[in-house]
């Protein structure tokens, strides 16, 4: 088990910087996700730290020992690549004691980790076979064995389900929050898939452009995006944006958009908003609901409906603002259909128009 | 809309008479382009079953009266190339023991260039790899002056070990393009893998690049062979008296002007020194089509 602290990590290629004094604190066995678009620099900052990149400036350290200049082997590293990259020409058996092998590790110890990996695993019955006779799910699980066999203190993912259907993926998602429970080992997870990123992670890191968006658990990155970006990244469907600014009318604060004026007296603001002040207002299909009675609503023309299962999306129009929003499984809606709706003002969040932050 | 009544469709695809000759001419001419490259070997063939007296008739493309294997056993054994008078034999011998080493050699030199120039980011490699290209480019008469000075200077010219040397400097180029080409086509995670499980340089070209070589290695093996064997010009400067290879003692029994040319014994020996490339492209005409389809063959 290990700590990770990353100080003021700058990485170029030539003039092209893609990260700049970069800081992060990854805890002793945690399990933290580095998520964000492609090219926002979460595989170059996992590289990084595996010592497959090398750094131009700041340093690494693992449990506060250096670690910036160290060779890929002497870090205690073990990675898991999107592709697999199992060894084609090798068994099963031999992809996995490669790096001992490399080591000098005696075969009776070999066997015996091999062995523990593999029942872990439930790959016991694929080692003689080569990973061109295997499925992609038993090469994902042969190439996190084969991380397991060195006794790695930090565990690397770099997108390791992206090449597995959707169902293998949820399976091994599963298993790989259940290794992590089991050993306890630090691991790191790059993804830009949110759902893995919400399911696994204990904090995630949200990046975009070579910088951290925000560093948190998963419900606070989800139900607090520190700015627009954050929001707008997370959750699928994906958040309603809507312009406006903040007013105060009868002696309470309004956010106006031009076709409906919301009531925030009950949004927890993290900054002092002024009467006049623009901000961009963000908010989660799943916090507009069909009204019931009592609370404020808002009336909106029903344009299209989505069927996604477990919940049924609807978008309606609000006097030419466009939004989507939960619809009640027990009624029945149609198309052109007008009805009220609720907004929990509560769970939305406000963002400032010039710097995107959370207000 | 409504149900069509389907048309019940025709056994097969209706054959137009345009169609018809158009398949009658290329076959056509595809025949007559065989028979063109293949009339040479015939005639070479039957010629060298044949007794002189029969060739002095001048009928080239008559069948042998009487068929003589007599040409063979002297082109092989006993064929005078000036005052020597072993046949191809020696020749041949010669030529194996240029071939093996030099084929060896280049090719793992050419893999291992080829894997330290996709997979370890040297500092110039573009640069190197560019330098390479240019070589591969240079006619090789250009070279042999500079190279037969060098060579009489560290003392091998003329020598086994100086015309395996040049078989491998020349083999480089292509080598560690066709090499490279071929490595660049694997994922660089593998080798990041490998890295992280320590393995160094040589542990992950010998134990994870070299064994996935074997498709590239069977072409390289192919356009090397073909290539060393059928040399004549680098055989004839570098190799010296003692090791001249088989392409070189053929010119040397065919052109020898004393007395009546032999051209039945000729044939037989053309023949035989052409039969090693001739069974490795038969051999392997779909690895050596793929060879030339990866972009790396030189004329």
């Amino acid at each position: 088990m290990t700590s990770v602290s990353i100080r003021n990590l700058e990485i170029r290629y030539g003039q092209h910087v893609v990260m700049d004094k970069l800081n992060l604190d990854i805890r002793d066995g945690e399990f933290l996700v580095l998520l964000g678009p492609s090219g926002c620099g979460k595989s170059t900052l996992m590289n990084a730290i595996g010592g497959l990149t090398d750094a131009s400036g700041g340093s690494i350290h693992f449990d506060g020992r250096d670690v910036t200049w160290a060779d890929p082997k002497d870090r205690g590293i073990g990675m898991v690549f999107q592709s697999y990259a199992l060894y084609p020409t090798m068994s099963v058996r031999r992809n996995m004691s490669f790096g001992l092998r490399i080591a000098g590790v005696d075969r009776a110890e070999i066997d015996r980790k091999v062995a523990w990996a593999a029942d872990i695993l439930q790959i016991e019955h694929l080692l003689d076979r080569k990973p061109a006779a295997l499925s992609g799910g038993q090469r994902q699980r042969v190439a996190i064995g084969r991380a397991l066999v060195r006794d790695a203190d930090i565990f690397l993912f770099d997108e390791p389900l992206s090449n597995l259907d959707a169902k293998l993926r949820a399976e091994l998602r599963l298993e790989i929050k259940k290794l992590h429970n089991a050993i306890g080992s630090t691991m790191i997870y790059v993804t830009h898939d949110q759902i893995e990123a919400l399911t696994l992670a204990d904090r995630i890191a949200v990046m975009k452009g070579g910088v951290i968006q925000q560093l948190d658990t998963p419900l606070n990155v989800y139900n607090k995006p520190a700015n627009e970006f954050v929001g707008g990244f997370l959750g699928s469907p994906a958040m309603n944006k809507v312009d406006g600014g903040f007013e105060t009318r009868d002696g309470s604060l309004v956010f106006d958009t031009g076709a409906f004026a919301l009531d925030v007296d009950d949004y927890p603001f993290d900054q002092r908003v002024e009467s006049g002040q623009k901000a961009t207002l963000g908010i989660r299909p799943e916090h507009i609901n069909p009204a019931n009675g009592s609370s404020k609503h808002y009336s909106g023309k029903l344009s299209l409906i989505e069927p996604m299962g477990s919940d049924i999306l609807g978008w309606s129009d609000f006097d030419g603002i466009s939004l989507s929003h939960r619809l009640s499984q027990e009624d029945h809606y149609t198309v052109g259909d007008s009805f009220p709706v609720s907004m929990d003002v509560r769970k939305a969040s406000f963002f400032d128009q010039a710097t995107g932050n959370r207000l | 809309m409504t149900t069509a009544e389907l048309i019940a469709p025709a056994a097969r695809r209706p054959v137009t008479s345009q169609h018809l000759w158009g398949r009658v001419g290329i076959y056509a001419f595809l025949f007559a382009m065989a028979l063109f490259f293949l009339l040479p070997l015939y005639v070479m063939l039957v010629t060298s079953l044949k007794t002189m007296d029969e060739i002095r008739l001048g009928q080239i493309f008559a069948l042998p009266a009487q068929i003589t294997f007599e040409p063979w056993v002297t082109a092989w054994s006993s064929a005078c190339t000036g005052l020597d008078c072993t046949g191809l034999r020696v020749g041949f011998w010669n030529s194996v023991e240029i071939l093996v080493p030099s084929v060896v050699l280049s090719i793992l030199l050419g893999a291992l260039n080829g894997y330290a120039l996709s997979f370890w980011k040297v500092r110039g490699a573009n640069v190197l790899f560019a330098c390479l290209l240019l070589g591969a480019f240079m006619p090789y008469q250009v070279f042999i002056y500079p190279l037969v000075r060098f060579y009489a200077q560290i003392g091998i010219y003329g020598s086994l070990p100086g015309i395996v040397l040049t078989h491998v400097i020349f083999g480089m180029p292509v080598m560690t393009l066709l090499f490279r080409n071929y490595y660049s086509a694997l994922p660089s995670e593998l080798f990041k893998a490998a890295r992280i499980d320590g393995a160094g340089f040589w542990a992950i070209f010998i134990s994870i690049v070299l064994p996935m070589s074997v498709p590239i290695t069977i072409v390289a093996v192919i356009m090397q062979v073909t290539a060393i064997w059928n040399d004549f010009l680098l055989g004839l400067v570098f190799a010296g008296r003692e090791n001249l290879p088989m392409t070189v003692q053929l010119n040397n029994i065919v052109n020898t002007t004393t007395g009546e040319r032999a051209y039945n014994v000729n044939m037989a020996a053309t023949i035989l020194t052409s039969l090693v490339p001739l069974a490795v492209y038969l051999a392997s005409g779909r690895w050596f089509v793929r060879g030339i389809a990866s972009g790396a063959v030189k004329g």
